[in-house]
């Protein structure tokens, strides 16, 4: 029957028709891969950086956020065209690897150890991060580890390792290891009164804080610098070297260090631009 | 979708952020369920009508599948595509149309399967009738499909509702991009990280909502359909 | 025009079906030639619907042979059967017998309408045949057994669900079919109907064939007790 056949024209055209709307024009011509932190984009900067980045150069950035182990890992399979990480040692093996091209520090926050309020392991205040680590490790108080080779699971390691204590050796049940990301790990501290560490960004677009509150900061050695590295086009042909190098230029020229000290929340800056402190 | 805004005033003042992630989820798993049935109601259907060493196996495989972990499946794309997999060079990585190859290898299963099972039954059934008017069997497997056609909505919906609900493919072969590859589900695991509990559990009301009217929508049509067709 | 008596006739030789440890067939030997129909009596388990299908070409012979119109590889485009329990595709009542037009290379304009006048259906085409009394969903399939214009038509116990006024309107159609020239092979419990719509009467029981003749032979002056006493129990009843 004729209308039987038109019925089914009319099915076929309809699935060609949806198969090709998955598809429409969705490859933009100025746009750019980004692998970069959790910290970076759950602390809101992206959204504000990225819009006035397309108003300047016209670029689209596509951000993924991940831990820095990873991020740095999309970059080495080629899969990203820059990264813009924050775990200086890792990024240098990376650029000793001749996976990336360059680093150019970008910007720091730093780190805050959270806690309860009620602070079982009583390090409300200390200056030195060492003796509140300590505390904790001595009250076997509750600490969750991020525990996904993030840039933030790199500092807390290094800073137990600061504080004279072999966390591999020491740690018991009390520390918690999660594999996630920094809300996560933030939401499980939240959930099981313990302690964790953050970066700053983080903790201040974070919405749960609950029973949260920050217990010890400014401690030097919870300094957290930020760079950026084009992934190397030699090794990785697909990469967008022109787009790639225009956004970091972007991001360490005056204008881009001014919008990033620009970005508050609540009136608190998250972010301190230092791209001229080369040894940064 | 910053600062203190909850999903309802997103949803009434219509934000336009929001609307973009609904629509994206939409086309990758409406797109995925269409490439799924392309590919899973002609293999279940067959698989129904044949007979061959080791088909139990093949069954059992098949079904199984049906719970195949969404982040093993994206993973799996992940490989694939990557610039340094066997298909990097199509550049798919961190799109969505990566995301709908990863959710058509979830769906693929379960509308395989449970087309198969909806065959197989009405082979039962037809097998003599068919035989007696000489239908080869490309035509039996078009007039089982075709006469299943409203028991197929079910696999067809069970399918899109796996498609929907899923985070853990999507997330990692589409890198969840702001504007470009975030859908609900990513937004809502985004939210959660972010710790705005009350935003996330919004858009989840909202995913909740769009699937049940889509479910409405298909049973609307499939008892529309019956009625015509009997 | 094909040649219309291409698969007639259809000749089993020592026609034999096994089951497991049943024979359910037991070396029949029949012919069906064109003619009046030919009716399938016996007790359930005769073997009435194993003959049908391996006469329509559905149940392999475990031994014997059978053959249309001297072969025996001839695909069933000339034959047709309805079964005692005919599934309705779901479709409508049109589409059920355009889909079995569909099987075949017989023009599809107008027979549609032709053959659901022919079964008294006229004006249902549109319905759901799932939504057919089962009366019409009988003749509906009849219809459609039609569609593929058979030179021998098998039905099964047609009327067996059926109450007088159905089975009356089924038994006009199968007389109308049969004055057009096409072979009416059918079981029936129903020895009236037997009478009215036989030419020749074939007795099955357990698998073997007891007595094949006219109707009229057959009813009036039996050759074997079996047949005598299953007529005379029917009509006990």
């Amino acid at each position: 029957m004729l209308t039987q056949f038109n019925r089914r024209l009319l099915i076929a055209a309809a699935i060609g028709g949806a198969i090709a709307a998955g598809a429409p024009a969705l490859a933009q011509d100025k746009s750019i891969v980004v692998a970069s932190t959790t910290s970076t984009q759950d602390s809101g900067l992206f959204e504000y950086l990225l819009p006035l980045v397309k108003a300047k150069t016209g670029i689209t950035v596509k951000v993924i956020s991940q831990g820095t182990g990873q991020a740095l890992d999309t970059g080495r399979r080629g899969d990203a065209d820059v990264v813009f990480v924050h775990a200086k040692s890792a990024e240098e093996k990376f650029l000793a690897e001749g996976q990336g091209v360059k680093r150019y520090p970008v910007m720091y926050n730093d780190f805050v150890l959270i806690g309860p309020k009620s602070d079982p392991a009583g390090i409300k205040g200390m200056k030195d991060v060492g003796k509140a680590l300590t505390a904790i490790m001595d009250k076997k108080a509750d600490f969750i580890s991020r525990g996904d080779k993030s840039g933030t699971h790199v500092a807390e390691l290094a800073l137990w390792k600061a504080s004279g204590i072999d966390i591999e050796a020491a740690k018991g049940p009390w520390y918690k290891s999660i594999g996630q990301g920094m809300g996560a790990a933030l939401n499980t501290a939240g959930a099981g009164n313990a302690y964790v560490l953050s970066d700053r960004g983080t903790w201040i677009h974070y919405k749960n804080k609950d029973q949260l509150a920050v217990l010890v900061e400014g401690d030097k050695r919870m300094f957290n610098q930020y760079g950026v590295m084009l992934v190397n086009p030699e090794k990785h042909p697909t990469v967008k070297k022109d787009l790639g190098q225009a956004f970091i230029d972007y991001l360490i020229s005056p204008e881009g260090q001014k919008a990033i000290a620009n970005y508050k929340i609540n009136g608190e800056q998250l972010f301190y631009p230092n791209a001229e402190d080369r040894g940064a | 979708m910053t600062g203190e805004t909850s999903a309802l005033q997103l949803v009434l003042t219509g934000d336009p952020g929001l609307y973009a992630i609904v629509g994206l989820s939409l086309l990758v798993s409406l797109s995925a369920v269409l490439c799924a049935a392309l590919i899973g109601v002609p293999f279940g259907a067959l698989l129904a009508l044949t007979r061959f060493p080791g088909r139990a196996g093949v069954i059992v495989v098949l079904n199984a599948l049906m719970g195949l972990p969404p982040v093993v499946a994206g993973l799996a794309i992940y490989l694939l595509l990557s610039r340094s997999g066997p298909l990097g060079s199509l550049g798919l990585l961190f799109t969505p149309q990566a995301m709908i190859i990863a959710q058509t290898l979830l769906v693929t299963p379960i509308i395989a399967a449970l087309t198969r099972q909806t065959v197989e039954d009405l082979w039962a059934e037809y097998r003599d009738e068919l035989a007696a008017l000489d239908v080869g069997p490309i035509g039996r497997v078009a007039t089982l499909v075709w006469d299943a056609r409203f028991s197929l909505v079910t696999a067809l919906l069970a399918g899109f509702g796996r498609a929907a609900a899923e985070v853990g493919a999507i997330i990692i072969v589409g890198g969840n991009i702001d504007g470009f590859t975030r859908t609900m589900t990513t937004a809502i695991a985004l939210e959660t990280s972010k710790g705005d509990l009350p935003l996330a559990i919004g858009l989840g009301l909202v995913l909740i909502a769009i699937i049940i009217l889509i479910n409405a929508l298909a049973w609307g049509a499939r008892r529309a359909g019956e009625r015509y067709a009997g | 025009m094909r040649a219309p008596l291409a698969d007639l006739p259809v000749v089993l030789a020592n026609a034999t079906v096994v089951a497991g440890a049943v024979t359910i067939l037991d070396r029949v030997s029949l012919t069906f030639a064109a003619g009046p129909p030919t009716v399938l009596i016996g007790p359930n388990g005769a073997g009435k619907t194993t003959l049908l299908r391996a006469a329509m070409g559905l149940t392999r012979l475990t031994q014997g042979e059978i053959t249309w119109g001297g072969r025996a590889d001839a695909p069933p485009t000339r034959r047709a059967i309805l079964f005692q329990l005919p599934v309705m595709l779901r479709r409508s009542a049109a589409a059920n017998i355009d889909y079995a037009l569909g099987m075949t290379d017989v023009p599809r304009t107008q027979r549609i309408d032709e053959l659901l006048a022919l079964v008294g259906l006229q004006g249902l085409g549109r319905r759901p045949a799932r939504r057919l009394s089962g009366g019409e969903q009988q003749r509906l399939a009849l219809a459609r057994a039609l569609a593929r214009d058979p030179a021998i038509l098998f039905l099964d116990e047609p009327t067996a669900s059926l109450d007088p006024a159905a089975t009356k309107a089924i038994e006009d159609i199968i007389r109308a079919v049969a004055a057009r020239g096409v072979k009416v092979v059918m079981s029936t419990h129903d020895l009236g109907q037997a009478r009215r719509l036989g030419g020749d009467i074939v007795l099955l029981h357990r698998g073997r064939l007891i007595e094949h003749g006219p109707a009229k032979d057959f009813f009036d002056s039996p050759r074997s007790d079996e047949t005598r006493k299953f007529i005379a129990a029917e009509l006990l009843v």
